[in-house]
């Protein structure tokens, strides 16, 4: 088990370096890197953001959209946090910090509420400090290598967009659409509106596939119900 | 309002918002969120996300024009590192390596 918590830990841990990079090449200072993965410590919304204020303009329909990215780590803590018995404030407080993607992985994975809490801890515990300290050395190497584009590290963002969205798309159909939809309102829209605001035009592709697979489901059905009734 | 103090906001204003939704799943009761169509949209929503900023991010410049440049011949290396199930550092690596060459080699 400690060997899965630290496996994650160290794996995604290093990641720290890209962001760090993609951060000051996205125009962030060394400090504000850091502060991101200090205190939002939850990659996509850190990237999301990074994105925001590389575009230039105002950041804020940015950051709406990075904080959305955010809202996953919600349902994390529905389902992580029983198996930690978090009764008291403080605790929970302390915990919540740590409850991401990874962390959630390894805690789920476990078979008893003992195993699950010092997976937790320990997943959180080389996560963040990898994490951080990668940060700060992706920024400063960033910052040392001079004009990003140069090196082709405003590909960086996008790559790890893509890195993080694909495994996502594996499970149901729908999320294919949904991926497909968003892109062709984003790129549809990006001429006409300030940066950040296609990003969260696209999240209309959720309720606009929901809808539409609803509407296909009902009608397969009533398809069915009819070819049943003539076959009576 | 200088741009640096507006970033900075955005960074403060996020992460705090980031830290309210992590303490609002360990503090509602069970069952509270826990329904089938929120599940769903929280699991499409990032999809939508990820999708919408991978594609601004590659296919348009600074003001949000289309263009193709040496960043989504870099996206494909990156798709293809994925498709090897490549670790994430490798899959970015990749994506820069080969955004890099091209421009070296003169494309834009």
């Amino acid at each position: 088990m400690l060997r899965d918590s630290f496996g994650v830990g160290i794996a995604v841990g290093v990641s720290g370096v890209a962001f760090g990079g993609t951060a000051v090449a996205g125009g962030l200072s060394v400090a504000q890197a850091c502060v991101l993965s200090l205190l939002a410590f939850t990659g996509a919304s850190q990237f999301a953001l990074v994105a925001a204020v590389a575009a230039g303009g105002n950041p804020l329909p940015g950051a709406v959209g990075a904080l959305l990215l955010g809202s996953r780590n919600a349902l994390y803590g529905l389902r992580v946090g029983p198996l930690l018995g978090l009764s008291r404030v403080r605790q929970r407080l302390a915990a919540a910090q740590f409850v991401i993607d990874e962390t959630t992985a390894v805690t789920l994975a476990q078979p008893d509420h003992r195993s699950a809490r010092l997976g937790f801890s320990a997943t959180a515990t080389t996560l963040f400090v990898l994490w951080n300290a990668t940060t700060l050395a992706g920024a400063v190497g960033a910052t040392a290598l001079g004009d990003p584009s140069r090196y082709g590290l405003d590909v960086a963002g996008p790559a790890c967009f893509l890195a993080l969205l694909v495994p996502q798309l594996r499970g149901a159909r729908e999320r294919y659409w949904v991926a497909g939809v968003a892109v062709l309102v984003a790129l549809a829209t990006s001429p006409y509106l300030p940066s950040g605001v296609p990003i969260l035009l696209a999240t209309l592709a959720v309720p606009l596939v929901l809808v539409a697979g609803r509407r296909t489901a009902r009608g397969t059905r009533v398809a069915a119900d009819e070819s049943r009734e003539e076959g009576r | 309002m200088s741009h640096d103090l507006l970033v900075w906001l955005a960074i403060l204003g996020m992460a705090a918002g980031c830290f309210g939704w992590k303490i609002l799943g360990l503090s509602v009761p069970a069952g509270v969120l826990e329904r089938p169509w929120v599940r769903r949209v929280a699991a499409l929503l990032p999809v939508a996300l990820l999708a919408a900023l991978t594609a601004v991010q590659t296919l348009t410049t600074g003001s949000g024009q289309l263009t193709v440049d040496a960043r989504l011949a870099g996206l494909a290396a990156a798709g293809v590192a994925l498709l090897l199930r490549a670790p994430f550092l490798v899959v970015v690596g990749a994506a820069v390596a080969v955004t890099a060459l091209l421009r070296l080699a003169g494309v834009s």
